[in-house]
């Protein structure tokens, strides 16, 4: 199973998480959404980058509890809670925008 | 709610690497705290070098997992004791191991340290007070 970007072939898992990490790029993000059938924006990059963020500084990927909490404490409130973030990733902001991100699956998503 | 929480004392005692324990354990503790219940974790033997600073696992090829103990205080486990005799043993210090924080949301967010260094006799009785202790 793989993902077709400018000509490469990017292997993923059963669920759609690449299994390389450092083959992610923004244009694979791109199509990732897009397999996901996200539309993506800026408000969608932004958290997408505070993922990868979050992910180089504790190399971990949080689970959504942890990521709305944390979406909140850096954008404030009217980002940093569940409406928002399920407005921008319908099936789950940590699952769906960890996978866009080029991170493993959530630890703690239960 | 209050009646079903237990007291969780997750127990590590091994480096962090050359077996899967230290990882495994880490792992147990960020899937559990999903359930809401008093979680901490102990540190003794050679489970302390979990939380030395400055590990770097290039030339043995395998991840460094230890930035992910400061992303404990996001999942609410806040308490990580580590054995005074432990890290004398070994010759560490307090100054040896990596700044741990939480965020206290009861006290305007402050930036509290999350590891209490005690003496085996204190980590007995914290042990002894648990409803369940898990060893890795």
């Amino acid at each position: 199973m793989s993902y077709e970007v400018n000509g490469a072939t990017i292997e993923h898992d059963e669920e759609g998480y690449i299994t390389t990490l450092s083959d992610w790029t923004k244009d694979l993000a791109d199509v990732i959404a897009k397999a996901e059938e996200v539309d993506m924006n800026s408000e969608h990059w932004e958290v997408v980058n505070f993922l990868r963020d979050y992910y180089e500084e504790y190399q971990i990927a949080p689970a959504v509890r942890v990521l709305i909490k944390a979406v909140k404490k850096s954008m404030g409130p009217e980002k940093g809670n569940n409406k928002y973030m399920y407005e921008l990733f319908p099936y789950g902001p940590a699952k769906q925008a960890c996978k866009i991100a080029g991170l493993p699956k959530p630890t703690g998503c239960v | 709610m209050a009646d079903n929480i237990k007291k969780f004392l997750y127990v590590n005692r091994r480096a962090p690497y050359g077996t899967i324990y230290a990882l495994e354990a880490l792992e147990v503790v960020l899937i559990g705290a999903a359930f809401d219940q008093d979680v901490s974790l102990a540190f003794f033997d050679d489970g302390v070098f979990q939380l030395t600073k400055g590990q770097n696992t290039e030339e043995i090829g395998v991840k460094n997992f230890s930035p992910t103990f400061r992303a404990l205080g996001d999942y609410d486990v806040t308490k990580l004791y580590v054995e005074q005799e432990s890290l004398d043993e070994r010759g560490l210090t307090a100054a040896d191991l990596q700044e741990i924080t939480y965020e206290d949301e009861d006290d305007d967010w402050a930036e509290k340290p999350s590891l209490k260094i005690v003496s085996r006799a204190e980590l007995s009785d914290i042990m002894a007070d648990q409803d369940v202790v898990l060893s890795f």
